[in-house]
């Protein structure tokens, strides 16, 4: 018996959102009186990895297999499992991810375990039942889910577990063979395809969004939104109609129907907050509506408000991050 | 090729959402329900498919009880060919997995597909769990679909990029933008889905893995704090000084 945690690598580094799931999964090993072991995808580095001791992980298994650079849903869940049957592993915790919620689907019917995603809290387990809070309706609700199985998957939500930080801490890197074949690479990808992001920092795993509505007037006025995501290292994102109207790509588009984000600061600027768009971002911590409309009702979501045009207020606020730092 | 496009039917986008008194069940008084908007992707892009090879079936889905037929008839209008039931409320989504593999599995479907998840449960599951009951590949979510014999092209969305993968039939996708503009009925469709045949089935299975204690609304916000234009840069003191996020 003992806790597995996947951590997704890219480039060498342990992603932020790994972080947290694996101070998640060694707080749930605690719990039940375990160990929590992890076991790393992607390109990683042993000194990276030994680093997980931070988060209270005491071993990591590692495949060097090199096709397991790129996501391969097939290799990935066979590395898993067969990583879950070595530690015995009653709990599996993973990043709710793109690649956590396709492998973690597959594994729960391959381990026999009941799933839960989009997870936000620590688990409960009380009275023999092992109950978890996660998201449900988009952000708009959270629904307490009893997992009945004997072995359980959760996929934590990002930014919704803090990342335990426990200096000097190692972990042991030990090699690990799933003996994976060609045929567990048949949905490998042909050709990876990375985009720009402004400022360098993903959308899906940023702690700091600033987000543009169509108050923003057309695309050419977006450099006033990266300015201020830049001097905040925030990533950029923006409403259904802009990105609908081709102002911005699809993969910035925040809301019920595009990217649900749970950043510690979301800065609304010239969103009016339609319930679609509330539904997408309302677990922020922080919620900042810049909107000339007094009436816009994102400002009854929001912390803090000011009602004034974007094109005035928002180098004001890029200057001001300026002078702060 | 025998595409088959599994579509739940969930709340409407606008829906204030509220529980049964006891926070065990949503409060489905007085809502519209839809068409899940993610598994209109996949919809469309099945009969855009469909046509553009000139022939071939699609066949739509859905787990749910006798309510959800309006939704499937609206399915059959935009242009699905046939349309099948399963007459059981969804549990969980394992147990909505083990309804589509069975059917996947008997129908001998090329192609399964369906939205990335649905907007009410936002599981993001079924497609992974169907990929593993039928021993298959699940690309998800996957961004664009094109087919060339029975080999499909696809963009599977990563954090930060796009992966271009190749998989023959059979396989799963979920589906979401840019993929296709989902289609709206037409009056002839609407007309002819009345007629096309829809078979009502009994679910089969080991059942649910998991099940909702209890529903919570998120807690209110303590209200705005206004901050005037002009002084437009006293709000990042705040930010750093009373909420400590930056």
């Amino acid at each position: 018996m003992s806790v597995l945690v996947v951590v997704e690598c890219d480039g060498g580094e342990v992603k932020k959102s790994s972080l947290e799931v694996a101070s998640y999964g060694s707080q749930v090993a605690q719990m039940l009186g375990t160990t929590a072991t992890a076991v790393a995808v992607g390109e990683a580095t042993e000194a990276n990895l030994a680093q997980l001791g931070e988060q209270g992980i005491s071993k990591v298994l590692y495949d060097a297999e090199p096709r397991l650079k790129d996501f391969v849903n097939g290799a990935y869940t066979k590395l898993i499992a067969a990583a879950a049957e070595k530690e015995g592993a009653q709990v599996i915790v993973l990043a709710n991810s793109n690649i956590g919620a396709a492998v973690g689907s597959r594994l729960s019917v391959r381990l026999k375990a009941s799933l839960a995603t989009n997870v936000v809290e620590l688990p409960k387990n009380d009275g023999g039942s092992f109950t978890v809070k996660r998201g449900a309706f988009s952000g708009k609700a959270f629904a307490d889910v009893v997992l009945t199985g004997d072995r359980k998957i959760l996929a934590v939500k990002k930014n919704s577990i803090e990342a335990l930080h426990e200096a000097g801490k190692t972990a042991t890197v030990e090699s690990f063979s799933a003996s994976l074949s060609d045929a567990d690479f048949a949905d490998a990808p042909k050709q990876v395809v990375m985009q720009d992001q402004a400022g360098g920092v993903l959308l899906p795993e940023a702690d700091r969004v600033v987000s543009g509505g169509r108050g923003m007037k057309g695309p050419e006025n977006w450099h006033l939104i990266e300015d201020l995501a830049k001097a905040l290292g925030a990533a950029t994102a923006c409403s259904k109609p802009v990105s609908d109207v081709d102002w911005r790509p699809h993969h910035e588009h925040v809301g019920q129907t595009g990217i649900t984000v749970s950043p510690n600061l979301y800065i609304a600027c010239g969103i009016s907050g339609a319930i679609q768009h509330l539904a997408g971002v309302n677990s922020s911590k922080v919620i900042v509506v810049i909107n000339k409309d007094p009436e816009a009702p994102f400002f009854k979501a929001a912390d803090y408000g000011i009602v004034g045009d974007v094109f005035e207020v928002l180098p004001k606020l890029t200057q001001a991050i300026k002078e702060l730092n | 090729m025998k595409f088959l496009v599994c579509i739940s039917n969930v709340p409407d986008t606008t829906t204030k959402i509220t529980f049964t008194p006891d926070n065990k069940e949503f409060n489905k008084a007085g809502v519209q329900f839809v068409i899940n908007p993610w598994d209109e992707y996949a919809l469309t892009r099945a009969i855009e498919l469909k046509e553009a090879q000139g022939s071939g079936t699609v066949t739509v889905l859905n787990v749910g009880e006798a309510d959800t037929e309006p939704n499937i008839r609206k399915a059959l209008a935009i242009g699905a060919d046939d349309a099948i039931r399963v007459n059981a409320a969804p549990k969980d989504a394992y147990f909505v997995a083990e309804q589509i593999a069975a059917i996947a599995k008997e129908g001998a479907y090329d192609v399964i597909l369906m939205g990335k998840e649905s907007i009410d449960y936002n599981g993001f599951q079924v497609h992974g769990m169907v990929g593993e009951l039928l021993g298959i590949p699940t690309v998800a979510p996957a961004m664009k679909l094109d087919m060339s014999g029975n080999t499909a092209t696809l963009e599977r969305e990563i954090e930060g990029g796009k992966e271009i993968v190749e998989v023959a039939t059979p396989f799963v996708a979920s589906c979401q933008q840019p993929m296709c503009e989902p289609r709206i009925p037409n009056m002839r469709g609407i007309m002819t889905a009345r007629t096309k045949p829809l078979k009502v089935v009994e679910p089969t299975g080991e059942g649910a893995r998991t099940s909702v204690a209890e529903y919570a609304l998120p807690p209110k916000k303590q209200g705005v704090k206004l901050i005037p234009a002009e002084s437009a840069g006293d709000l990042i003191k705040l930010l750093r000084n009373e909420a400590k996020v930056i």
